[in-house]
């Protein structure tokens, strides 16, 4: 007997290989892209590369300058998601267990950074930042990312924490752990997966992110992504180097997702299906 | 669950409240202060009041930027939703594709912005690329840098393939929360797909599609960095939105007073319509 679930069309597997394939597309001329010499784009329409080369991968990452812009992406990426993580961990906490002076007041506060466009703060980052000599550091990029990332890192792990029945706190505490003892050996095994999102989630958000990034570095801690802007207008159009380029920023994410694959939809969720 | 009162648990949420608050007040009363006053440069400012906010107001270029953004966002919003619903409908529950649609799907959200105006770019390209060589190998005269039909096209389809994944997973979430036992209950009652749909599935889904919503509002609403390097906010001014425009005033053409004035309006606008969502998602809570 059919197993009870959602009742199927029989063409049912059409509409997500579908829309996999339209997915697919800019990704695979792209990859197409960074298999050709500069020439040979120019030189016209080709579905396929004929002249097969990887010399702009070679040339990404042997010339500082280019896999420099990967080190220092991968650099304030990690530090904002080690920050990110750290201290929305007991505020997220403090969401779902208390209910204190103020708290609906400030998660609002909290999820309205997270509406802010960045545009809006470009300029007086730029000013901040600089006035505390961290301009040009990835420390810069990394605790700006903090804006919008901490409000999302708290969101979710409130979610993933009200999942847990209140008992195990007060087991725990009938037995004698402190709170900061109970937190970490038993709390937070518990909601490891949840952990594990929350840093997806930031990772993501940090990784993508542009326009912060580029205000607030020159040269030093140029990201990626800024390196490729520049590259684009000074060394003619080098379309090839750009595309590998490009195809080497998609890399660090997909392997990141392929680690959280299980958890990614409760993930988007925010925890609270 | 039920909280207890506490207020030592301050403590815990003081670190968060600090970064934030470091990175949100400051640079905020500097936009504040900027919008209220005139600059002629060496640092000299003068106080202005409201005037900066009466010139934005009244200005046509502010009215045409805002009336673009509202029409992308629409679009954006009647496009994506029923598409990632549908598609998350059609999705298996379980076996070995479900983790394959999931990493592909998730893929296009891991691409840094500005790779994916990139992308688009020569991807639309009508010479080389393979959609403008498509789509004018049909018959259509297309090239998104000199129509702007065809550049509301592009950026468009762009955002769909960008964030459609977004709904996607949303749906997806609320979908496999559903047990069994109601579609065995629907069956016996030989309930219609359309009934099925319409009483069990869209209930069970309107607390993650409320988010949904709310997070494509909010990232369309500021869209800059995709449809910049596509199309530089051409041709003409066809594709500037509310930040593109942003950005053009504040370093572009250096007027910090407008363009504070602008931003104040701006983030004020956004945080009218989440705060909008955000008190119909928690009173749907509480029911």
């Amino acid at each position: 007997m059919r197993r009870p679930g959602p009742p199927m069309r029989p063409l049912g597997w059409l509409v997500p290989t579908l829309y996999i394939v339209f997915l697919m597309l800019p990704i695979y001329w792209l990859l197409n892209m960074s298999f050709k010499t500069t020439n040979e784009i120019l030189g016209g329409f080709g579905m396929y590369p004929r002249n097969f080369t990887v010399a702009s991968y070679v040339e990404i990452l042997t010339n500082p300058v280019w896999y420099n812009g990967y080190i220092s992406s991968i650099t304030y990426v990690l530090i904002n998601m080690v920050i990110s993580v750290t201290v929305a961990l007991p505020a997220a906490y403090a969401f779902s267990r208390y209910r204190f002076l103020g708290d609906k007041h400030l998660f609002f506060w909290l999820l309205t950074n997270r509406m802010a466009p960045p545009a809006v703060f470009a300029l007086p980052f730029y000013q901040l930042y600089s006035a505390i000599n961290l301009f040009d550091t990835p420390w810069a990029v990394a605790l700006a990312h903090c804006l919008f990332n901490i409000p999302l890192a708290v969101w979710i792990l409130e979610g993933f924490m009200s999942g847990v029945p209140k008992e195990i706190d007060e087991t725990a505490y009938i037995d004698g752990y402190s709170w900061p003892r109970f937190f970490v050996k038993i709390f937070m095994p518990l909601i490891a997966s949840g952990i594990g999102v929350t840093a997806f989630f930031c990772f993501m958000f940090s990784w993508v992110e542009l326009l912060l990034a580029k205000t607030l570095t020159s040269v030093a801690a140029k990201p990626i992504a800024a390196v490729m802007t520049r590259t684009a207008s000074t060394s003619g159009y080098e379309l090839g180097l750009l595309a590998a380029a490009g195809v080497l920023t998609i890399v660090p994410g997909a392997i990141v997702i392929w680690f959280v694959r299980n958890y990614i939809a409760k993930g988007f969720a925010l925890g609270r299906v | 669950m039920t909280k207890t009162w506490n207020n030592r648990a301050w403590f815990m949420v003081l670190p968060v409240l600090l970064l934030v608050a470091f990175n949100a007040v400051i640079p905020l009363m500097t936009v504040v202060n900027y919008s209220v006053q005139e600059t002629f440069g060496n640092n000299l400012f003068f106080f202005e009041g409201v005037k900066w906010y009466q010139e934005v107001l009244a200005s046509e270029r502010f009215h045409a930027a805002l009336l673009r953004q509202f029409f992308f966002t629409a679009v954006i919003l009647l496009i994506e939703i029923p598409l990632g619903v549908a598609v998350a409908l059609s999705m298996p529950r379980s076996g070995p594709w479900v983790s394959v649609c999931l990493v592909l799907m998730a893929l296009p959200l891991l691409v840094p912005w500005n790779v994916v105006g990139a992308m688009w770019n020569i991807f639309a390209l009508p010479d080389i690329g393979l959609l403008g060589y498509g789509i004018n190998a049909l018959g259509i005269d297309y090239n998104f840098t000199r129509q702007p039909v065809a550049a509301w096209f592009t950026v468009i389809l762009m955002d769909v393939w960008h964030w459609t994944s977004l709904v996607v997973l949303l749906a997806y979430a609320g979908l496999s929360s559903i047990p069994d036992a109601y579609y065995q209950a629907a069956q016996i009652d030989s309930a219609s797909r359309w009934a099925v749909f319409r009483y069990i599935q869209l209930p069970k889904m309107k607390r993650v599609l409320t988010i949904a919503i709310l997070l494509r509002f909010m990232d369309s609403f500021m869209v800059y960095t995709e449809p910049f390097v596509l199309t530089g906010g051409g041709p003409g001014n066809a594709t500037t939105f509310l930040s593109i425009d942003l950005v053009k005033a504040a370093l572009g053409e250096f007027n910090l007073g407008i363009a504070a004035a602008m931003s104040i309006i701006y983030f004020l606008m956004t945080l009218l319509v989440s705060w909008l969502f955000y008190t119909l998602m928690t009173r749907g809570e509480e029911q």
